[in-house]
């Protein structure tokens, strides 16, 4: 009970709320304006959390990302184009109900349900963090490699158009962190005498040129025509909300939970939970056809799935230190910046952050239906800000933020290749998210193979000696060998019912 | 830039080959058999795996997919212009902010970036000049982040 009022406290700081206030302003513009993306909202904000107290640090960056994800809708139903990713799916539904003249639904529906859907991801996050926590305090070594193994696993099973694209970006990322003397033996590998290098490839200047570089780079080669705003007088997007929970109360449980249960999956985030909550959603609807004609029904369900995968995604973070999605790999660096290192243990020794975290989440979603109606009512003039005068001014926040963490100009390079690279590798379809995640596990996994290896002696037989070690390997294997057999069967099948 | 599979495959091949050689040169850990070589060995031999197979399927594209294509950017010469000032705009900062300065290397870059964006120049100066002016105060002045004087070092305040 104390551990809630100290809580509560650190919370409620003024300080604090100050921060989140100006984090959500700041989470609204980027997720407003198309090519900014949320996971870039987070890159940008870390050099300036570098500064600040825990608390306030992740408050920062759960405010800005739970606001960016809602406002990435504001720009798909008034220009047909998604804020962010996470809006992708829905975007034409949107544009088509704007259309219609149904602006205020469509945005009113974005809005309520992505609140919603918020609380519910926090909700299980509050019930089942503690619980797994408990669970993993008796994981050994062999538990722990299983256990990143299988993230990393399904990073690639989810992600991935191409599977094999996904492992080498996996791999690719698996090697950066190889990079420096962090390993088992304490030897400098791959460093080639640099010093810079001994402490490894830095974190963040790596994310920050991945998730935020690359987007001016691709925003800088785009030569798709500049979309014309829809001018329509928006009235009151409250309206008629109610009505729409009366009539889909299962949609919108069905949407929380699958954005949830695939934000809890590593490497798939909120994008990936609005692609399949609204395909899921069509699916079973009782009027399908209505589905692209500006229909609210898709946007009410997977509006609600990607704010509930944003906190769906801490809950490996947490516990495990193995993200849910790129913004909580950038969260897991901020976090050991911190001094509070993710694992089972953060819930015993140190309860008040975890709550405080909870509280966060809690203020933060509340905080989002007043902000996001303000959003709604600035976004004409959010979105006439001149894009090519705001990315050199991205660029450069990102070159000094860059500098900012170690002093180095070294760090800025990093930044530039890691952007270059990545917008080369998605290009060609090498996904990033295997890739980011390889880069914040491969210590963790190497670590964990190396101490079951010493503890077995080099008997792979051991890795499946104990009751959880083999079912998590168990599981990893089906992970890498049932898809295949899946597809296989179903080609089979396909071939025997054409004949 | 498109490229077709089998250039990647190639690409990879070599790095994942240049780390098997490159971890052979690693120590042994006496009466282990886990040393420092292992992790990234084992990484590379999936990668030279991948990569092989990358090139498989990247030949068998090969009347699809040509080895490199040319994106509409490429053809255009204000995106082509705008890519060329991101990257040399950073790697300018880079090479010139710890001798030059921040407060000149910033804006020039700006502007430099401005301009092959399209903005018109008189905004492009007002906006370089502001803009600098508004990063330099948050992380020189409130996050107290040592941004390089250069040839102001004199007028250091």
């Amino acid at each position: 009970m104390h551990d809630i009022g100290v809580a509560l406290q650190m919370v409620f700081d003024p300080y604090n709320l100050w921060v989140m206030f100006a984090a959500s302003l700041f989470g609204l513009f980027v997720g407003a304006v198309p090519g900014l993306t949320a996971t870039m909202a987070t890159a940008l904000l870390v050099p300036v959390t570098f500064f600040m107290a825990p608390i306030p640090a992740i408050a920062a960056i759960v405010s800005a990302t739970a606001m960016a994800i809602f406002a990435g809708d504001v720009p798909g139903c008034l220009l047909r184009m998604p804020g962010t990713p996470a809006s992708a799916a829905y975007t034409d539904e949107a544009y088509a109900m704007t259309r219609k003249g149904q602006t205020e639904l469509a945005l009113g529906a974005g809005l309520v349900f992505s609140a919603i859907g918020g609380l519910f991801g926090t909700a299980v996050l509050i019930v089942s963090a503690p619980a797994l926590a408990d669970f993993a305090l008796r994981f050994s070594s062999f538990e722990y490699f299983w256990l990143v193994l299988l993230g990393l696993s399904c990073a690639i099973v989810i992600t991935a158009e191409q599977p094999l694209k996904g492992i080498v970006a996996l791999l690719l990322g698996l090697l950066v962190a190889c990079v420096g003397l962090g390993n088992p033996a304490g030897f400098p590998r791959f460093t080639f005498g640099n010093t810079e290098l001994m402490g490894g490839i830095g974190l963040i200047p790596m994310m920050i040129g991945m998730f935020a570089v690359s987007e001016i780079i691709r925003y800088a080669v785009d030569t798709s025509p500049k979309l014309a705003i829809v001018d329509q007088p928006i009235g009151n997007v409250f309206k008629g909300m109610w009505a729409l929970t009366k009539r889909y109360p299962v949609q919108i449980l069905r949407g929380n939970i699958v954005g949830t249960l695939v934000g809890a999956l590593p490497g798939a985030g909120a994008d990936i939970a609005a692609w399949m909550s609204y395909a899921i959603s069509k699916k079973f609807s009782k009027e399908p056809q209505k589905f692209g004609t500006g229909h609210v029904e898709g946007i009410v369900e997977s509006g609600a799935a990607n704010n509930s995968a944003l906190a769906g995604a801490w809950i490996p973070a947490l516990v495990f230190g193995i993200p849910g999605d790129s913004i909580t790999a950038i969260v897991i660096g901020v976090l050991y910046m911190k001094n509070m290192n993710p694992g089972p243990t953060l819930f015993t020794q140190n309860p008040q952050n975890i709550y405080a975290v909870y509280l966060l989440f809690i203020v933060a979603n509340l905080l989002m239906v007043p902000l996001g109606w303000l959003c709604i009512k600035a976004a004409k003039q959010i979105l006439r800000v001149p894009r090519n005068a705001l990315m050199p001014l991205i660029l450069l926040f990102c070159i000094v933020g860059t500098f900012a963490i170690n002093n180095t100009p070294f760090d800025v390079g990093v930044m530039l290749a890691a952007g270059v690279v990545a917008y080369v590798l998605e290009e060609n379809g090498f996904p990033s998210a295997p890739a980011i995640l390889g880069v914040v596990l491969g210590g963790m996994l190497e670590e964990n193979f190396v101490t079951s290896m010493i503890k077995s002696e080099g008997d792979l037989l051991a890795f499946f000696s104990r009751p959880i070690a083999a079912a998590l390997g168990a599981l990893t294997l089906s992970a890498w060998f049932l898809p295949p057999v899946i597809r296989r069967l179903r080609r089979l099948a396909g071939a025997s019912a054409a004949v | 830039m498109k490229i077709n599979d089998a250039v990647f495959g190639a690409l990879l091949l070599v790095l994942g080959l240049t780390v098997l050689v490159h971890v052979q040169s690693f120590p042994k850990i006496p009466g282990q058999n886990v040393g420092p070589a292992l992790f990234p060995g084992s990484i590379a031999v999936v990668l030279v795996v991948c990569a092989l197979l990358l090139i498989l399927t990247g030949v068998r594209s090969r009347a699809q997919v040509a080895w490199f294509e040319a994106l509409p950017w490429l053809r255009s010469p204000r995106h082509a212009a705008a890519l060329v000032a991101v990257i040399a705009s950073t790697i300018a900062y880079i090479a010139l902010a710890n001798a030059v300065g921040f407060l000149i290397v910033a804006p020039l870059a700006l502007v430099a970036m401005f301009i092959a964006f399209g903005v018109r120049p008189v905004t492009a100066v007002v906006v370089a000049v502001v803009g600098t002016l508004v990063i330099w105060y948050a992380f020189y002045k409130l996050l107290r982040v040592p941004l390089p004087w250069g040839v102001l070092e004199r007028f250091a305040f």
